[in-house]
């Protein structure tokens, strides 16, 4: 051993630069709205341009959809209703059939559109956000033609217009959640994208001309909150589906009070990620990882709060933070980034001062070494110990890469503590114990609980929330129910 | 000694088809295909090896690509004990060690004495390394005192002689038995835990091998200790190979990439590396002609 122990200590290996090529994407200078099958110029004559959070670069402009432009949208979209909802539900099928081939034919170049308007690393947006997206349409392609077995004797209708605003987290693959079961059961759309990452909902303006998708059947009008606010106000729209925050949910139910438009909203989350001492380490260290670092935090059903328990907190903390020291920081399409750029400034902005929160509030904070690019918008793997419940960082949501950890002593208490929040999205057990699983996923109050693991999600899943975190579930048979009537 | 808990398999793969995806181009991957070949155990281990091809695979571990006389050398060559004798005179000087092994190899269904009486042998025979297999019977039967006591006996016979401890994972079923064996070998003084013997499939995998780097990590915190690691059988492409060194980087670091703490078991494997090699340096695909077999 004396011998061994004089030999070289093993050698640094550094990855080198493993770029995915954006040639694949060709942005246009601007892009107007897409509204009847046609791309209009909006008439508010207004636009703005989308900017690429790793580096600030503008890429494209995009048009600021005004009241004029939500109205003709919805117009569009009501004309092409009657048609749509009663032609042969086969034929519906077939359309979102072929939308997930081209999404599937198209992944690369909408993989790296999203990367690049969103910030998020090249290996996310192309195994998680593209293959999910299309599964989405594969899933509720399926349904359209079945409805009448998904409800028997019900007799369910199309709604009518779907009024959908989806958030800048996820941009195709939220909008795959609204457009799909929207689609899959007759219903027309008008598409509201995020202000900071219209890009690929563009994009699928084009994908929706290529599968040949009766013109006004899907609509997308671009722009920031005023244009959401428009369309929510507009007459003739018969459902409203969003995602986004808590704050902007509660205005539009106080928009939608007295009016007969039904909705579905999908809030925010303060996740509690519960793991037993029993809990296989490393696995549950990973899941943690995933949990919160996984898009940058910016996931509503990210498990922002670590519940550990106390006898094995030292040690899981201690692999969790080895652990971070690994992980990539940097160019969201060098195949090697593990996190990439936060999605926008005021984003940065509210992630810094939520932290800065916390360091005041007397939580310990630590950050693994990294070097973060100088230019764009970028924030350090977080983890917070010595949290309080009380504290601004266990209760608001941060929506970035920052994990607060509390511990717990018996389940009793960590059923406690993960239901003390205003949201009820999510959670997370891990134990090696099945009936303890079971026993826990009774009590939590979130939509969607998991059993060791974190963030997988399914089209056949239903997803949504519990309390602040909104109402109403998409995917499965269940999401389909949101955009349906019953005369049965 | 680290807590023996439990392994996920659905986790574990899943971490281990995620590192696997690393994208190591240009300077990064010339360095690890370098690092590859000096961490080989060029292996044969045939009941047909005789003295004529173990001097063949001599020369090729010494000088793995007559072309290319910047090649390094491999770690070792591992061959039965019966033909320790031959590869170390073979090797004499060169660096290259002998490994060996021992222990009633593949099996390990032989009384201790004559288990321990093999691994003696073959170290008074010049084996600079010891590979043992544990007695995965008795290891199934739940007898882990008997089987880190044999591990501690053959240690013992060892002397100076490095200790490789195989725990045929493909035997053991399970990534939490994986797990209890590793921390038990490393318990009784093992250098290096080993996956495989070769004669058994699965022999080794990504994840088996992250849920083994995973138990020498834990036994490094807590203890302090080194322990190296083998993965050994089915690694036959250089591509496969960078896997595993993503794997160590990345939950191990540094200190464990040299061949002093990661070796490959492998026999075809060398010709795939070399020949990357050369499509690194000149831009080209040759034909597995211009390798030599040995």
């Amino acid at each position: 051993m004396d011998e061994l122990e004089q030999r070289p200590q093993g050698t640094d290996w550094l990855y080198a630069p493993a770029p995915e090529s954006r040639e694949i994407v060709h942005f246009q200078e601007r892009y107007g709205l897409f509204i009847g099958g046609e791309t209009v110029e909006p008439r508010s004559g207004e636009w703005f341009p989308t900017l690429s959070p790793a580096s600030e670069e503008p890429l494209a402009e995009v048009a600021q959809g005004g009241a004029d432009d939500v109205a003709l949208a919805v117009e569009a979209a009501r004309g092409a209703f009657p048609e749509w909802s009663s032609g042969k539900p086969a034929s519906r099928a077939k359309y979102l059939f072929r939308i997930a081939r081209i999404l599937q034919e198209r992944s690369r170049e909408l993989a790296v559109a999203e990367s690049l308007d969103g910030g998020k690393p090249i290996k996310e947006s192309r195994d998680v956000d593209l293959p999910l997206a299309a599964a989405h349409f594969f899933y509720h392609a399926g349904w359209a033609d079945k409805l009448e077995y998904a409800f028997p004797n019900r007799r369910p209708q199309s709604l009518g217009v779907a009024a959908q605003i989806i958030p800048w987290n996820f941009p195709l693959l939220m909008l795959a959640w609204k457009v799909a079961p929207a689609l899959a059961c007759g219903n027309t759309v008008v598409l509201k994208p995020a202000e900071t990452t219209p890009l690929t909902a563009l994009l699928f303006a084009d994908v929706c001309r290529q599968a040949e998708l009766p013109p006004g059947t899907v609509n997308i009008v671009t722009g920031d909150g005023s244009t959401g606010e428009a369309l929510v106000r507009q007459e003739g729209i018969d459902k409203v589906a969003f995602t986004g925050s808590t704050e902007v949910g509660k205005a539009i139910q106080r928009e939608l009070a007295g009016r007969a438009v039904p909705h579905t909203l999908e809030l925010g989350g303060k996740a509690a990620n519960i793991v037993f001492d029993d809990a296989a380490i490393d696995q549950a260290v990973e899941g943690i990882v995933n949990g919160i670092y996984f898009n940058q935090g910016h996931v509503c059903c990210a498990g922002s709060r670590l519940l550990v328990q106390e006898s094995i907190a030292e040690p899981l903390v201690a692999r969790l933070k080895r652990r971070l020291s690994t992980l990539r920081v940097g160019d969201p399409l060098d195949k090697n980034t593990d996190v990439g750029a936060i999605n926008s400034r005021a984003q940065l902005d509210r992630i810094r001062e939520l932290v800065a929160s916390g360091e005041a509030e007397g939580a310990e904070l630590y950050q693994p070494p990294c070097d973060l690019p100088e230019r764009g918008y970028w924030f350090p793997p977080t983890v917070f110990t010595n949290v309080a419940q009380s504290f601004r960082i266990a209760q608001e949501e941060i929506f970035g890469p920052v994990l607060s950890v509390m511990t717990f002593r018996t389940p009793s208490e960590a059923i406690e503590k993960a239901n003390n929040t205003a949201y009820g999205l999510s959670a997370g057990v891990w134990t090696e114990k099945g009936s303890r699983i079971l026993w826990m996923a009774e009590r939590l109050r979130a939509g969607v609980v998991w059993a060791n693991t974190f963030n997988r999600f399914d089209p056949a899943s239903p997803f949504g929330g519990y309390k602040e975190s909104g109402f109403g579930r998409e995917g499965g048979r269940h999401g389909l129910e949101a955009y349906l009537r019953f005369d049965g | 000694m680290a807590r023996a808990g439990a392994v996920d398999a659905v986790a574990l793969e899943a971490r281990s088809g995620e590192l696997a995806k690393r994208s190591i181009k240009r300077a990064s991957k010339l360095q690890a295909l370098d690092l590859v070949v000096r961490m080989i155990d060029l292996t044969t281990l045939e009941g047909a090896d005789t003295p004529g091809k173990v001097s063949a695979l001599c020369a090729k571990a010494m000088r793995p690509d007559p072309v290319d006389p910047s090649a390094p050398a491999v770690a070792a060559v591992c061959v039965y004990p019966n033909l320790v004798a031959h590869a170390r005179e073979r090797l004499a000087g060169s660096g290259v060690r002998v490994a060996s092994v021992a222990t009633g190899f593949p099996s390990g269904q032989y009384p201790i004495s004559v288990r321990v009486a093999d691994a003696r042998a073959a170290v008074e025979l010049g084996a600079d390394e010891v590979d043992m297999v544990i007695d995965r019977g008795a290891f199934l039967a739940g007898r882990y005192a008997e089987v880190y006591e044999q591990i501690v006996r053959v240690r013992e016979a060892c002397g100076d002689a490095h200790l490789k401890v195989i725990l045929e994972t493909g035997e053991l079923g399970t990534y939490d038995a994986v797990r209890r064996a590793s921390l038990l070998a490393m318990a009784a003084g093992a250098d290096f835990i080993k996956t495989s013997t070769g004669k058994i499939s699965p022999a080794a995998t990504l994840p088996v091998t992250l849920c083994m780097l995973e138990a020498i990590r834990d036994v490094h915190l807590d203890t302090g200790r080194m322990v190296g690691m083998k993965p050994a059988g089915g690694i036959r492409h250089a591509k496969q190979s960078i896997q595993y060194l993503c794997l160590v980087n990345e939950t191990l670091g540094r200190e464990w990439l040299t061949p002093e703490r990661f070796r490959f078991g492998a026999s075809s494997l060398l010709n795939d590396v070399l020949m990357q090699i050369r499509t690194q340096k000149t831009g080209v695909y040759e034909s597995p002609d211009h390798f030599t077999i040995d």
